[in-house]
């Protein structure tokens, strides 16, 4: 009389199916824009035949058993199919719990005591929650990978480093500074350094928000690496409330050479390089 | 959760066992196909733990293991030796402060160079540091 | 015992690191350099680390030592060549070799050491035509 649930989904899998894959019907769960009807149906037994076989005595209150890694694959698997096909949460959801109904209602046809179909209930439901859970987080990690990609993406090409002139390179920096994004700059920067052979490099930070003690600790690392390579650093784009924080939080930058703008960063790049640009001389008339 | 995949271990007794490890970690690095700036961090950083050890112990032993959490694989140093050990482990962590005649950047140093840092120490017993760098740390 | 060996080029010494470092190594290589700048009296030190993988505190230490003895016996210093990422190592480390001048490459590293540089010997090459 103890294991009563075990026994009914071993014996009644057929009947199981059949009340899942209509359940699923039902609930709309059936996508055939998504999935055909076929592979749907050879995906759920595939599933239930590995839960009724991973399913024993010893584990049936015990969803963390290794029994059920054979289940939980499976599980996983069809999650991040779902998730890449471009299944909703909801319908990912419901397909798990579409199977616990369909499973309830087999064991209360089958179980006529009310007591033992209540506890056996309890237990299967807290079983097949658990694969739920598994469900999610394995839907959820799908995304999160996509999420991953796209920020790797964002940081390559918000971090460009661009020749303004010869010798001279320009780094606009655009959002915040952390100390991973400093690394990539650096990285970046220097780089360029070393193939353009330039001498001076211009980090613009007119599109970065604020600036904290953390982020100018930065700026002096960058700055200071890039001396390390031979190569002069000025800061430009120092907008007048960051002159302001600056100055409040007592940052030294007396080290770096600051301006205000890129132009006037760049004119004095050029006086350092010994170059004059000037507006081309009119020949006189008269 | 923090999983061990594979592990060496390499005995330090003199001071050109300091270019083999960092060989060897390098190797290590590589493998896992952690980029130049990272491993240049990770091998300077054993470079100094390296030093500290002849220096203060005469030598020891590093582990060098491959370890994986979650998504992320790294390169994990244990280094072991049987010297005086550090009195004060807070003062030695900071910047500036220093025993011998170097610039006291040593184990400061160290440690803002991985992404990992722990050090235990018994005086007279020896000390046990292990730095971990993640691939992408 | 190994050496690091030591070029004379006029006024300057020329010295290309062409191996990894270890300790000794980098002390016998401190101390050569002091004898060589006292025997030729050069004006200037040219130091290639383009082939250094790896700057710790301790050869970060001996930089500094070249750089000023070679000052007090009145002579620059210019170490060129540094990789990318031993730059943001040694700045990650808190070393940013304050006081040493640094180059792109040994060419730039010369153009520095010629402008800090008097030379007592006029040098005869007018920079007339362009070096680029």
């Amino acid at each position: 009389m103890k294991n009563e649930a075990v026994k009914i989904i071993k014996a009644k899998k057929k009947f199981i199916l059949e009340q899942w894959f209509q359940n699923q019907v039902e609930n709309d769960g059936l996508r055939e824009d998504l999935i055909t009807n076929e592979d749907q149906r050879i995906q759920s037994e595939e599933l239930l035949n590995s839960f009724a076989a991973s399913l024993s005595e010893s584990n049936f209150d015990n969803a963390q058993s290794r029994d059920f890694e054979k289940v939980e694959e499976i599980l996983s698997g069809i999650a991040i199919a779902r998730a890449r096909r471009g299944f909703s949460p909801r319908e990912t959801g419901a397909y798990v719990f579409s199977l616990k109904s369909a499973i309830l209602k087999t064991l209360s046809e089958e179980i006529s005591d009310a007591k033992v179909l209540y506890t056996e209930s309890m237990r299967i439901n807290s079983l097949l929650d658990n694969f739920s859970i598994v469900t999610f987080e394995t839907f959820i990690k799908g995304r999160e990978d996509v999420i991953l990609r796209q920020t790797d993406e964002i940081t390559e090409i918000s971090t460009p480093v661009i020749k303004v002139w010869d010798g001279i390179l320009a780094l606009p920096i655009i959002g915040t500074l952390d100390s991973s994004r400093t690394q990539i700059v650096m990285e970046n920067l220097l780089q360029e350094i070393v193939e353009t052979g330039s001498s001076i490099a211009i980090l613009d930070i007119s599109g970065v928000p604020a600036i904290d003690t953390l982020v100018a600790q930065h700026l002096i690392k960058t700055v200071s690496a890039t001396r390390l390579m031979g190569a002069e650093c000025i800061i430009s784009g120092i907008r007048p409330e960051i002159a302001q924080t600056v100055v409040h939080l007592g940052i030294d930058l007396s080290e770096i050479i600051t301006k205000a703008s890129l132009a006037s960063a760049l004119k004095t790049a050029f006086g350092m390089l010994e170059l004059e640009v000037r507006k081309k001389a009119v020949p006189k008339t008269i | 959760m923090i999983v061990t995949l594979s592990k060496d271990s390499i005995r330090i007794a003199r001071e050109q066992d300091t270019i083999f490890l960092r060989n060897r970690v390098k190797e290590w690095a590589t493998k896992i196909g952690m980029g130049l700036v990272n491993q240049t961090k990770l091998i300077t950083a054993a470079s100094e733990l390296v030093r500290n050890m002849l220096k203060y112990a005469g030598g020891g032993t590093v582990d060098i293991e491959i370890v994986s959490k979650g998504r992320e694989n790294g390169v994990k140093l244990v280094f072991r030796d049987k010297g005086p050990g550090i009195k004060d482990i807070n003062l030695a962590m900071r910047d500036g402060y220093t025993t011998g005649k170097s610039l006291g950047l040593g184990l400061p140093g160290t440690r803002r160079l991985v992404s990992e840092f722990d050090i235990q120490s018994v005086v007279d017993e020896g000390t046990t540091i292990s730095i971990i760098k993640w691939k992408n740390g | 015992m190994d050496r690091i060996p030591i070029l004379k080029m006029g006024d300057f010494l020329l010295v290309t690191i062409q191996v990894d470092l270890y300790d000794q190594l980098a002390e016998t290589l401190e101390s050569d350099l002091a004898q060589m700048v006292k025997k030729y009296s050069s004006k200037g030190v040219l130091i290639d680390i383009s082939a250094v993988s790896i700057i710790d505190s301790f050869m970060g230490r001996i930089l500094g030592n070249i750089s000023n003895m070679s000052k007090i016996m009145d002579a620059e210093t210019v170490v060129v060549g540094m990789q990318p990422a031993v730059a943001i190592t040694l700045v990650e480390l808190g070393l940013p070799l304050k006081g040493i001048h640094c180059a792109l490459n040994v060419e730039r590293g010369m153009e520095l050491l010629r402008s800090k540089v008097i030379l007592d010997t006029p040098e005869d090459d007018e920079d007339d035509s362009n070096p680029e």
